[in-house]
């Protein structure tokens, strides 16, 4: 174990934890952007010290691609090759390869697949998969586990749970490194309340240092989402991070901090950048829109993001719709304001006025009171009272 | 509106990467220049409106450039009408307009070319911006193309030149007399992922020898995509004081390269 897990507030289920990685000190509930290849598309590692960014997210197909985690490991590791200072955590592949590549196949051994390079069949085995997250050095690394869709039903997902039981064993065995990095088990089992039950329970036994919730983020409909994040941090051990893969959506990520998960990732503040959207309080404004092209407000008013402080919105549109430049300035304010999110979240259980907050969130974003059910179903369970942001409805 | 507040701003009409001057689209009536939306025909006093809604610290008059090659009547006309678009411009510059630098022209005629700067150096500019060069002359033409410019305008107004880039142009530039200097030369390295490296203390050398490899790198710069950078450590130039050489490696803009990654560019840039 190279990680210090301290709960330093809850409310309810919702908790304000510090996390010790071995390169950095968190504060959760954080979210972790996506590095891919080892940056983040178009900011600097000092930007991302400057939002806020505590833990950045590398992917591990890619980097073994290029440059070869063999030439990073020589280089000394991913914080020296990208030189950055704070945390860093690597997925096992295993998505990557299902997502990306139409002829992966999934076996006992493995995920075999054709190499993107030169066509050559190539197999992913969870023991690689652990070499080469050794040889990046990430401070966080993730066992590879067999990820089926959410929208895909039948004994193919029973079939997925047990083999991710059977390679976290074979992960932990191929584990160099334990006193350096943390291998973080992942709960498999699809929709199904029997199956994840069973899957938290063989990962729990293995006692590992963290815990992520997989298999979501992919297509389900919200309201199954929503129930199997709090069925698994329900069952998760208290004192350990738990980490909600792949998502989110600003809402989503409050509604599981109130249901009790601790870190997520996603590419979406970064993508929507490059499509010219950026993230505020109300939603999501469009940059590209021709209204925009005579707005001088900044993207936010409230915002002290240093792209809100200097820039109209009327100056992002035009970037926008010519150049690269204009999506690194709202890749950067769409982080900050993640960030932000996280730090806020993680303020408000250690202030005590979490509700407050979580109101106060769900007002901007739903002035008339449209709160979907989904998240109001989810803060019931989470013992939130949002009653005062939800307009009535007409029949309860 | 574009957040540089503490720097000065320069409106000139030609853009060497994006707004380039067409000497046979330009008539009387305005200069022509291709630009990625088109052709396009300005008028003086379209330029004039254009200058007063932007409100730069610097600009400079509307000019007909000529490439090197054009015939010696072509050549005249261009220095007759920059001069009358430059009373144009003048005439219909707004009372809080800023400093007006006087455009001049001539090709590759050492005649015209003094002929220009003196009818220029007539009129009541704070500083002169020197067209036309960077369309076809040599680099062996050049300074005395310049000197015929520099020599006769007044010592205590500020040049600027447009069209040149490379370091020894510059330096060629700044032999005859020119203070000021806006390039491309960056924006293409950079796109050719290409750091310089040339140390300051060897630039008097006016003629660099170029022993160029198969790569593409001389002793003025590198070729970061080259496969012998994978694994380099060291900073692009060791001492320098920019952000990039101060927090990031060759072996690292090497594999930003190789990927398409957007941040090459900006730590290139740099």
């Amino acid at each position: 174990m190279a990680l210090c897990f301290e709960v330093l507030s809850r409310f309810n289920r919702a908790r304000a934890a510090q996390l010790t990685l071995p390169h950095f000190v968190c504060q959760t509930p954080l979210f972790m952007p996506v590095g891919t290849q080892g940056t983040i598309k178009g900011l600097t590692t000092n930007q991302l010290e400057e939002i806020g960014c505590q833990i950045v997210l590398g992917n591990t197909y890619h980097l073994a691609l290029r440059p070869t985690s063999e030439l990073i490991d020589e280089l000394g590791g991913l914080h020296k090759f990208m030189n950055w200072p704070r945390a860093l955590l690597t997925d096992s592949g295993g998505f990557q390869m299902v997502s990306l590549l139409h002829l992966a196949d999934i076996t006992e051994e493995g995920v075999t697949f054709q190499s993107p390079v030169d066509g050559k069949p190539m197999l992913l085995t969870p023991e690689e998969s652990i070499q080469i997250q050794n040889r990046i050095g990430a401070d966080i690394i993730m066992a590879l586990d067999d990820v089926v869709k959410t929208t895909i039903t039948g004994p193919r997902i029973e079939e997925a749970m047990y083999r991710t039981l059977r390679w976290i064993d074979r992960c932990i065995a191929a584990h160099k490194r334990p006193s350096e990095q943390n291998l973080f088990g992942i709960v498999q089992g699809g929709l199904d309340p029997v199956l994840r039950d069973k899957c938290v329970r063989g990962l729990v036994h293995r006692n590992l240092p963290g815990y992520a919730i997989g298999g979501l983020a992919g297509g389900e409909d919200k309201d199954s989402f929503w129930r199997v994040v709090a069925q698994c941090t329900a069952a998760l051990p208290e004192d350990k991070p738990r980490y909600v893969m792949g998502v989110g959506y600003p809402l989503d990520i409050v509604v599981c901090s109130a249901l009790g998960a601790d870190m997520y990732d996603c590419v979406y503040p970064t993508r929507t950048a490059r499509f010219g959207t950026a993230l505020i309080p109300e939603g999501v404004l469009k940059l590209k829109h021709t209204a925009m092209a005579d707005d001088v407000r900044p993207i936010d008013p409230t915002c002290n993001c240093m792209v809100c402080k200097n820039y109209t919105r009327a100056y992002i549109h035009c970037l926008v719709t010519k150049d690269a430049m204009g999506s690194q300035l709202l890749s950067y304010h769409n982080l900050y304001y993640m960030m932000k999110l996280g730090r806020d979240l993680h303020t408000s259980i250690i202030q005590g006025c979490f509700p407050e907050f979580v109101c106060g969130f769900l007002q901007k974003m739903f002035p008339k009171g449209d709160v979907p059910e989904w998240v109001c179903n989810a803060m019931e369970v989470a013992g939130i009272d949002i009653s005062s942001c939800c307009a009535p409805f007409s029949s309860s | 509106m574009l957040g540089l507040h503490g720097y000065s701003f320069a409106a000139v009409p030609r853009d060497s990467l994006l707004c380039l001057p067409n000497c046979d689209g330009t008539n009387k009536i305005g200069a022509s220049f291709e630009t990625p939306c088109g052709r396009m025909l300005i008028k003086s006093a379209e330029y004039m409106k254009m200058i007063s809604s932007l409100k730069p610290n610097i600009w400079a008059s509307l000019a007909d450039e000529v490439p090197a090659w054009t015939s010696e009547k072509r050549n005249r006309t261009s220095v007759d009408r920059t001069v009358q678009w430059l009373d144009d411009c003048i005439a219909l510059d707004p009372a809080d307009g800023g400093a007006v630098f006087g455009a001049i022209v001539g090709g590759s005629s050492v005649g015209e070319r003094s002929r220009c700067a003196q009818e220029v150096s007539r009129r009541n500019v704070s500083g002169y911006w020197i067209g036309g060069f960077g369309l076809g002359e040599s680099m062996d033409e050049r300074p005395a193309l310049l000197n015929a410019v520099t020599d006769v305008l007044p010592e205590e107004k500020p040049r600027q030149i447009c069209g040149i880039g490379l370091p020894e142009e510059v330096l060629q530039g700044v032999a005859a007399g020119i203070d000021l200097f806006d390039s491309t030369y960056i924006y293409h390295l950079t796109l050719g992922g290409f750091a310089l490296t040339f140390q300051m203390d060897r630039s008097k050398e006016h003629v660099p020898s170029y022993q160029l490899s198969k790569i593409g790198s001389d002793n003025a710069k590198i070729n970061l995509r080259a496969t012998i950078y994978r694994k380099d450590t060291s900073p692009i130039v060791d001492g320098c004081s920019c952000y990039t050489c101060q927090n990031h490696t060759r072996a690292y803009i090497n594999h930003l390269l190789n990927v398409h990654e957007m941040l090459a560019q900006i730590l290139l840039e740099m």
